[in-house]
C-alpha cells in the first residue's frame, strides 16, 4: 500500500478482532493506518468498541486475532515498556490520570518509570508543562486545580514521555468553552500524532481533517472530517448527531 | 473542592526547623518520644525540663504557644481515660480536695497526662513545621516498606476525592427528599457506604490502567532523593540527645 520511501506510520491496525472473556465480541477486524503527524478523530456511537480499540493501542487489552503496531514496533508482551512510552494515553477523568500528590511528581511518573533521573528528569517534566502553560503549578497538588487546568496537566503527564502518538478519550468532556479553546490551541501547537476519541463532532472538525467511524466494531467510513459529517443518511446509520444549529458545511476547514 | 494549598496542621514558614529534611525531624521525634516515656515518673522535674525544651524548638520555628495548645486538643479522650485513674486504681487511699483518691492511680494519671501530653506535643511541632508530602518522602527515606508509603500517599491524593464524592451522594439524597434522623434510616447510610466503596474500587482500578499505561510495573519510581548533610543531622539530634541526658539525671538523681 504505502511506497517503501514513505515514512512508519505512527499506527498501524490491522484486522483486529476482539472478544471480551464473557463472550461478547467487541471489535471484528479494525484496518487503521495513522500517518506521523496527522490528526484523526475516532468517532462512533456508544458502545461501537472505541474504548476497546484504545486499550489494543498500548496493550492493555490482547488482541484476539490481528495486529497492532506502532511506529513500526509490534504491540506485544515483550515490547510493552516501548510501546507504553510511545502510545500515551489521556484518560477522561483527570482525577484518574493524576494519581501523585503534585502536579510536578505527576509529570514525571512517567519518564521516571523509564529511568530517568536528576537534571534531565527536570528538563522534561518543565518542558511538557509549559508545552500545556501549566509550569507556574508544578507544585500543586492536583485537586487544587480546576477541571480545565486539570486536563491540560494529564496531556502534560503522556507529552513528558515524548510519545509517538497521542491518545485522547473524550478530552472536550465536562469542559467549559475557554477551556475547551484553551486545550484546542495546545492540541493544535503539538507537533505530534494524535487520535482523538469524541463524541464532540464540532470538536473533532475544529482539529481533526480526517475522522474514521468505528460502527458495531469495524471501521464504516474513513474520509474528510467534514465529509462525513456533511453525509446524513451516513450519520444517522451510525447514531451520530450533530448539535441543534451546527451545520458543517458553513465552517471552512483548512485543508489537509 | 479543595482546602487550601496545604494541609491545616502544616503551618508555613521559613524556620530553621522547618528547613530540616523530614527524615532527621522523624528519627529525631521518634527518639525524643522513647526518651521521654523511659523516664521513670517519679522525676517531675524532668518532665518540666522536656516541656522547657519542646518550648524552645516551637520558638525556633517560630510557631506560637497558642497554635500549639490549640493543635493539643486531640489528646482529650486520653486526659479523660487518665482522670478515671484515680478512681479506679485500688491501692492506698489519699485525701484531695475533699475526696478519696487512690495513690498509685494519681501517679498513673501523672505518668499517663505528662508522656501523652509531650508526645502528642512533639507530633504537633513536628506536623506543623513539615509538609505532609515531604513527611511521606522522609517515611520512604527511613526505609518504610514502599507499599505502606505509597498506600498513605494515595490516601492524601484521593481523601479530598472521596469526600467529594460522599458529598454529592448525600446531596443526592437530600434533594430527594431524605433526612437520616433514625435508626430506621441506618440501612440507607450503610447503602451509601457500600456505594462509596464500589466507586472507589472502580476508581482505584481506573487510577492502576492510568499508572499502567504510563509505564508502571509494580514499584513507584524515586523522584525526589531527600538527603541530609552531616550538620542538618546534628542539628536534629539536639531534642533527643538533650533529653537523653534530662533522662540519665532522672534515674541517676
Amino acid at each position: 500500500m504505502s511506497l517503501p520511501t514513505a515514512p512508519v506510520p505512527s499506527l498501524e491496525v490491522s484486522g483486529l478482532a476482539y472478544a471480551y472473556p464473557d463472550g461478547h465480541q467487541a471489535l471484528f477486524g479494525v484496518d487503521l493506518t495513522v500517518a506521523r503527524g496527522e490528526r484523526v478523530a475516532l468517532l462512533g456511537p456508544n458502545g461501537a468498541g472505541k474504548t476497546t480499540l484504545v486499550l489494543h493501542l498500548n496493550g492493555i487489552l490482547e488482541a484476539g486475532a490481528g495486529t497492532v503496531r506502532v511506529a513500526g514496533l509490534s504491540v506485544a508482551k515483550k515490547n510493552l515498556a516501548e510501546i507504553r512510552r510511545r502510545v500515551g494515553i489521556v484518560f477522561q477523568d483527570p482525577d484518574d490520570q493524576l494519581f501523585m500528590p503534585t502536579v510536578r511528581e505527576d509529570v514525571a511518573f512517567g519518564p521516571a518509570s523509564a529511568g530517568l533521573r536528576g537534571p534531565e528528569l527536570e528538563e522534561r517534566v518543565t518542558g511538557a508543562l509549559k508545552r500545556v502553560g501549566m509550569e507556574e503549578y508544578a507544585t500543586r497538588p492536583p485537586h487544587h486545580l480546576s477541571f480545565g487546568q486539570r486536563r491540560r496537566v494529564a496531556v502534560a503527564t503522556v507529552l513528558a514521555m515524548e510519545p509517538e502518538i497521542l491518545v485522547l478519550d473524550e478530552p472536550s468532556s465536562n469542559l467549559d468553552p475557554a477551556s475547551r479553546r484553551e486545550l484546542a490551541d495546545i492540541l493544535r501547537s503539538l507537533d505530534v500524532t494524535v487520535l482523538m476519541v469524541t463524541h464532540d463532532l464540532p470538536y473533532a472538525l475544529e482539529l481533526c481533517p480526517r475522522a474514521v467511524i468505528l460502527s458495531d466494531g469495524v471501521i464504516a467510513a474513513d474520509d474528510r472530517t467534514q465529509d462525513l459529517l456533511c453525509d446524513d443518511a451516513l450519520m444517522r446509520r451510525h447514531r451520530l448527531e450533530l448539535p441543534f444549529g451546527f451545520d458543517p458545511r458553513s465552517v471552512s476547514v483548512p485543508r489537509p | 473542592m479543595g482546602t487550601g494549598h496545604a494541609h491545616k496542621l502544616y503551618r508555613h514558614g521559613h524556620s530553621p526547623v522547618h528547613e530540616l529534611p523530614p527524615h532527621c525531624k522523624l528519627a529525631a521525634v521518634l527518639c525524643f518520644v522513647v526518651v521521654v516515656v523511659s523516664t521513670p515518673r517519679e522525676a517531675v522535674w524532668a518532665f518540666a525540663l522536656y516541656a522547657a525544651l519542646l518550648a524552645a524548638v516551637a520558638a525556633v520555628a517560630r510557631i506560637p504557644a497558642g497554635f500549639l495548645l490549640k493543635r493539643l486538643v486531640i489528646e482529650v479522650p486520653f486526659v479523660a481515660f487518665a482522670l478515671l485513674m484515680p478512681f479506679v486504681v485500688p491501692g492506698e487511699q489519699t485525701e484531695l480536695l475533699g475526696v478519696s483518691v487512690s495513690v498509685p492511680g494519681l501517679w498513673g494519671a501523672w505518668n499517663v497526662l505528662a508522656k501523652g501530653t509531650l508526645g502528642v506535643a512533639a507530633s504537633v511541632l513536628l506536623a506543623s513545621t513539615t509538609e505532609l508530602r515531604s513527611l511521606l518522602l522522609g517515611l520512604q527515606r527511613l526505609r518504610l516498606p514502599p507499599l505502606l508509603v505509597e498506600i498513605a500517599s494515595f490516601m492524601i491524593r484521593y481523601g479530598d476525592v472521596i469526600t467529594d464524592e460522599l458529598r454529592r451522594m448525600s446531596v443526592a439524597r437530600r434533594s430527594r427528599g431524605f433526612e437520616a434522623s433514625g435508626v430506621r434510616h441506618w440501612g440507607v447510610l450503610a447503602k451509601t457506604a457500600g456505594a462509596l466503596f464500589i466507586r472507589s474500587y472502580e476508581r482505584g482500578e481506573r487510577v492502576h490502567l492510568a499508572m499502567v499505561s504510563r509505564g508502571y510495573t509494580g514499584t513507584m519510581p524515586v523522584i525526589d532523593e531527600v538527603t541530609a548533610s552531616r550538620t542538618q543531622w546534628a542539628h536534629a539530634a539536639a531534642l533527643p540527645v538533650l533529653a537523653l541526658v534530662v533522662c540519665l539525671l532522672g534515674w541517676t538523681v
